[in-house]
């Protein structure tokens, strides 16, 4: 196990040093410059190069990439370009927005996902597991940004049940948490029915049926417990989906986390942030990924960890 | 004014209230021409409104994060009037208008050539941090903001003091032509009479700081300012919400009036307007969206709390006259007349008045007798044939990506292409746009809707130097039509002479022809000039000219008030 | 969603569903897959007819498409659909960025199959330190987060209806890419391909003969789920400003346009934003249904 964990920690430093590579080396390539931006309107053209000099983006490439790998080393991971506070400081800043928001989302998958995807399996082949089925291809199939306005308009706007946007309170969280939370529930009640089949058929339940226990406590106390494992170390694999899905819900909902800071750094071409963000991101997928396959054999034995 | 819009809404207001008025007129009518130092200014009197009242805090929304507060490096719109109330400069503006009044210094003296100023300064100032202003920090302030290693965006304006050249490249360590006479007389020496220099004493960037705060902080200053300002900063949280609190040692009597404002950042327009009317929100500081326009000012409660004031602000389409075939005169000419400038503005709900020339109505310079050219399709048609494209030919249209810019370039495409212009709409990110306008033959048609050009102080020059003029026709600069015309170039270095103040008429009128000059060469469409609409709850108390503060955007926090505290 | 599990893979026998009895057969006995088809049907229908179907051009900016206010059109009347802020006919714009959605999503899909299938074969067939780093390097895409890298790529490359298209496919080609390598060297280690060699069949012979007539179930279902994926893709790209520029339309940028009208015109999202729903659902059901016809051992397992 040792040996693992420290051959994935290689692993995934050397994969975070790639995406930082590459990640640079994009936005090295952008047409837009990020001095003009920095300098404004009304620089002269020896303004735009003094500070073009002072951030060290006359040096080539490798020197910059160089230097950005120095700071990432001592823990830097740069200066924003427009707002010249650390980025450090501002995605820990807005950090613990956006893990609230996860951790809603990840109450909402569970919450839905696992709810529909048993009563689809104890009412399997019935129209209400056809329907419940249904849903959850709606649920995957579901572009976002349309749920969260969608349920902005009529949760918010018209009804009038939770606030338009923003953060601060519970109720600030419910809609955008459904909202990121709704494409997982999906793959969440598809993965609970199945794995919910797959119990229901073993021996031991069969067994438990025949020594007269009632249903609901085969149900619950031995068949629940077990399917649910499967679809818990999954979860580690959400958070690459949710990565990518705070950029939009965050929009949409105002929501102050590093979303929607991502968003604005690249409207501004703000690199240092747009960097920032990229690694922390691929950081948490990487974790989540590493959690996710170091919890699967203990669930399933017939696979391995490779 | 760095204009980094995103909505027509959410624009700058500079000024409305003294239009036709020249700027440097107001103020030294006591100067006698031919004394080197008769004390040359009069304080324009200015009455504080008798219903003030003391007291109470008011909440303004925005969507933006505030990017930083200090004022040798903020230059969007948000921080723009927050650093105002915040920072002093030398001068200063008199509320609601663009006239010219003393500020940190309370007289100035100007030699008879005009190329130096002498300011004195108000005694017994303080900063936020308890100490006295002095003239070193005002020499400090204007050190730091012409060093590159400050990377001040506004470093430029101060191209005509004496030593900037040496800074700018590095050479030097300090502003040669700024001195200290005494503690507070500070001596300003400029290396050619430049009449724009009084309006860049009350520029952003000119603010006085304290050197140990600066160091202090160092890079962070930006978000712990420290300056001379009525109000200071009490609290920053990062992506949500700013506090300021009254400066009860202001060196101004009686303001500001209110003790607090707090600042809700992430606010979407349309949910500002929804809390302000269900009275959460004093001003929504983006505006009001487009979406509630007409809903808004169709009510009449709601509309009697909707000011409107202009903006020093034109929308234009630019035509690059290097391109073929917009380097032919006639092609360019039919261009201005092909667009259909009315429906432009209905489009945009009536928010802008149709625009003839470069400059706005309210600056100085800015010509009521000129006619421009007509919306006339045929005559078009017709001017496109004697340049022999009878035919029409292909073109590019660049935009930026945000509404309503994308819709009215689709307009304009449409009105082109009723006189046989087939333009490709090219919607991209607005710093997209600026590098392909930065470029000698990247884009052939740019709108500047979002970009637009907003004056930086209410002086004509403004709008001709990176935007019209041969400086800005380099790679990476503004004049996106790339048109360069060494002959104006000379007639707007002469005017920018006139230091006179008796002779603020003769420069505008300078200036109006230079102007008229330029739409009859036409590398550009002037298209529109932007309103400015603020919003503002029952309890905000003060002159109308106070939400549609020409130099406090979006409103002059120093002078508003609320009607319900006592 | 990722296969990162590696579960049984597929027996070297086992292609049940590619017989002649016809995919199409099968499909059409599942209720949801004729759903699936038929929407994907009629929305191909409705591209192709589209000038036929509607009496405007989806860039008309009529004079009758605003009020007098400037604002749009409400359903109903001359506009079924409504009309947009420029005056244009929603419905016509939704017909006709049908086209855009299709187009997309299939040619990038097409792209992301190629490019994955391409990595994961020759890493799975070859292994050795061709393998390792084409599958770590695969690993590496996988740590980005997608739509910013999207984003990213999109900035880099100027906006046209094929840039579109390839930053998508440059993103998506990693889940096909890690599906066919599992299924590839499980394969390779047949017992049969050893066989082959040893009776001197070429590479290719056997990569050709006996490696990817198995991987075609995979390519097949992997190739329809994945549609689905690109078309929520280039939406979600187009609803940025990153994607497909206006004025051609997309379903993702016709929310982007109006979105600021969204409380006025609340039609102008749900009418989009339904068809994107509508034609992602559609994938997914035909995908779904083809993997449990194709792929048995994989059903309802991992998705």
């Amino acid at each position: 196990m040792i040996a693992y964990l420290a051959r994935r920690f290689f692993q995934s430093v050397l994969i975070l040093l790639g995406v930082s590579l590459i990640t640079f080396a994009l936005l090295y390539l952008l047409p837009a410059d990020p001095v003009r931006q920095i300098a404004g309107r009304s620089a002269t053209p020896q303004t735009v190069e003094n500070i073009r000099r002072e951030l060290g983006l006359d040096q080539p490439f490798l020197v910059q990439y160089g230097r950005y790998l120095l700071g990432l080393v001592q823990g830097d991971l740069g200066r924003s370009y427009l707002q010249r506070s650390e980025v450090t400081t501002l995605v820990m800043a807005r950090l613990p927005a956006t893990l609230l928001l996860m951790a809603g989302a990840i109450a909402c998958e569970l919450a839905l996902g696992l709810t529909m995807g048993l009563i689809a399996a104890v009412k399997r082949g019935t129209a209400t597991d056809q329907a419940l089925m249904v849903g959850s291809f709606i649920g995957v199939s579901a572009p976002q940004f349309v749920v969260g306005l969608l349920l902005l308009y009529v949760f918010a706007v018209r009804l009038g049940w939770f606030p338009i946007g923003g953060y601060g309170t519970f109720s600030h969280l419910v809609l955008p948490s459904v909202t990121l939370g709704i494409l997982g529930a999906g793959w969440y009640s598809r993965m609970m029915r199945s794995s919910m089949i797959d119990v229901l058929r073993q021996d031991y339940i069969r067994t438990a049926r025949a020594k007269g226990l009632a249903r609901s406590t085969v149900l619950f106390r031995h068949a629940l417990p077990n399917a649910i494992l499967p679809v818990i170390a999954m979860i580690g694999i959400d958070i690459g989906l949710f990565m990518s899905g705070i950029v939009v819900v965050e929009g949409v909902f105002g929501w102050p986390g590093i979303g929607q800071l991502a968003w604005q750094a690249i409207q501004r071409v703000d690199i240092p942030i747009i960097m920032g963000v990229t690694l922390v991101s691929a950081c948490a997928i990487v974790l989540g990924n590493l959690l996710a396959d170091i919890v699967t054999p203990f669930i399933d034995p017939r696979i391995k960890l490779r | 004014m760095k204009a980094w819009l995103t909505s027509t809404v959410a624009a700058s207001a500079l000024g409305l209230a003294l239009a036709t008025i020249p700027a440097a007129a107001q103020d030294s009518s006591a100067k006698a021409p031919d004394a080197t130092s008769a004390a040359a200014v009069t304080e324009v009197a200015y009455t504080p409104d008798p219903g003030a009242k003391q007291g109470g805090a008011i909440v303004i929304t925005y969507k933006d994060d505030v990017a930083t507060l200090d004022p040798a490096i903020g230059y969007d719109w948000q921080n723009w009037s927050m650093i105002k109330s915040l920072f002093g400069a030398l001068m200063d503006y008199v509320p609601g208008t663009t006239t010219l009044r003393p500020g940190l210094a309370e007289s100035y003296d100007i030699s008879e050539d005009g190329t130096v100023f002498t300011f004195h300064l108000r005694k017994g100032v303080k900063f936020h941090n308890g100490r006295e202003m002095t003239a070193d920090d005002v020499k400090y302030s204007l050190d730091r903001v012409t060093t590159p290693k400050t990377q001040s965006p506004g470093a430029g304006f101060f191209g005509s003091i004496k030593g900037y050249d040496q800074m700018a490249d590095g050479s030097a360590e300090s502003l040669e032509g700024v001195t200290t006479v005494d503690p507070l007389t500070v001596k300003i020496e400029l290396s050619r009479p430049d009449a724009t220099f009084l309006h860049v004493m009350a520029l952003n960037f000119s603010s006085i700081v304290p050197k140990e705060a600066v160091e202090e902080f160092g890079a962070d200053f930006g978000k712990h300012p420290v300056g001379t300002g009525a109000f200071k900063l009490a609290e920053w949280t990062l992506g949500q919400r700013l506090v300021f609190q009254k400066n009860p040692d202001y060196w101004r009597d009686g303001v500001p009036y209110l003790d607090q404002i707090t600042f809700e950042i992430g606010q979407e327009p349309i949910v500002a307007l929804l809390r302000l009317q269900s009275g959460e929100v004093d001003i929504p500081g983006d505006g009001i969206p487009p979406a509630k326009f007409q809903e808004v000012m169709n009510d009449p409660e709601q509309k009697a709390r909707v000011v409107e004031g202009g903006q020093l602000q034109t929308g234009y389409i630019t035509m690059n006259t290097q391109i073929e075939p917009f380097d032919k005169k006639e092609v360019r000419e039919a261009v201005n007349m092909a667009i259909n400038k009315d429906r432009i503005v209905q489009m945009i709900n009536n928010r802008a008045l149709p625009a003839n020339q470069p400059l706005p109505p309210s600056m100085p310079g800015y010509d009521k007798s000129f006619e421009g050219y007509p919306y006339d399709p045929a005559k078009a048609k017709e001017m496109l044939a004697e340049a022999g494209l009878a035919d029409g030919f292909q073109t590019e249209l660049f935009v930026m990506n945000t509404d309503p810019n994308p819709r009215i370039a689709q307009a304009i495409q449409q009105d082109l292409s009723q006189i046989g212009i087939k333009a490709d709409i090219q919607a991209l990110a607005q710093a997209n746009v600026i590098a392909a306008g930065g470029e000698k033959d990247g884009a052939p048609m740019i709108w500047s809707g979002g970009m637009a050009w907003i004056a930086d102080f209410p002086d004509p020059s403004n709008f001709y130097g990176p935007i019209l003029g041969c400086d800005g026709a380099v790679p990476g600069g503004w004049n996106w039509s790339w048109y360069c015309n060494e002959e104006l170039d000379k007639k707007a270095a002469e005017a920018d002479a006139i230091v006179d103040p008796a002779k603020a008429e003769e420069r505008a009128k300078m200036w109006s022809e230079i102007y008229g000059a330029i739409m009859a060469d036409a590398p550009w469409v002037p298209v529109f000039n932007e309103q400015r609409f603020t919003m503002k709850s029952k309890r905000m108390g003060g002159a109308d000219n106070l939400y549609v503060d020409p130099v406090h955007i979006p409103i002059n926090y120093d002078y508003v008030f609320v009607t319900d505290v006592q | 969603m990722s296969d990162q599990l590696v579960s049984e893979p597929l027996r070297s026998d086992a292609v049940p569903g590619l017989r002649r009895k016809g995919i199409l057969a099968q499909l059409l006995a599942r209720p949801l897959a004729v759903v699936g088809l038929a929407i994907i049907v009629l929305t191909v229908a409705g591209a192709l007819l589209a000038p036929w179907l509607t009496p405007y051009d989806p860039n008309d900016q009529l004079f009758d498409g605003l009020t007098l206010e400037g604002a749009p059109m409400a359903p109903g009347g001359a506009f079924a659909l409504g009309s947009d802020l420029l005056g244009r006919d929603l419905l016509t714009r939704i017909l006709y960025g049908a086209r855009t959605s299709l187009i997309i999503g299939i040619a990038a899909n097409g792209v992301a199959l190629l490019i994955g299938t391409l990595v994961g074969v020759t890493a799975g067939f070859f292994r050795g330190w061709t393998g390792t780093i084409l599958m770590r390097f695969t690993d590496l895409m996988m740590a980005f987060p997608a739509l910013l890298l999207a984003i990213c790529l999109a900035a880099v490359l100027s906006p046209s209806l094929w840039i579109v298209a390839l930053v998508i496919a440059l993103v998506n080609w990693v889940q096909t890419a890690r599906v066919v390598y599992t299924e590839t060297s499980s394969l390779a280690q047949r017992e049969f391909i050893e066989a082959e060699r040893s009776i001197g069949a070429g590479t290719l012979r056997i990569l050709f003969r006996h490696i990817l007539p198995h991987l075609l179930p995979t390519i097949i279902v992997w190739g329809t789920l994945g549609i689905s994926t690109t078309v929520l893709l280039e939406a979600t790209l187009s609803y940025l400003g990153v994607g497909v520029q206006p004025p051609a339309p997309s379903w993702g940028n016709i929310i982007f346009e109006n979105q600021t009208y969204f409380q006025a015109a609340p039609w102008l999202v749900f009418f989009p934003g339904a068809a994107i729903l509508t034609l992602a659902l559609a994938f997914n059901l035909v995908g779904d249904a083809m993997r449990d016809i194709l792929d048995p051992t994989q059903r309802g397992r991992l998705s």
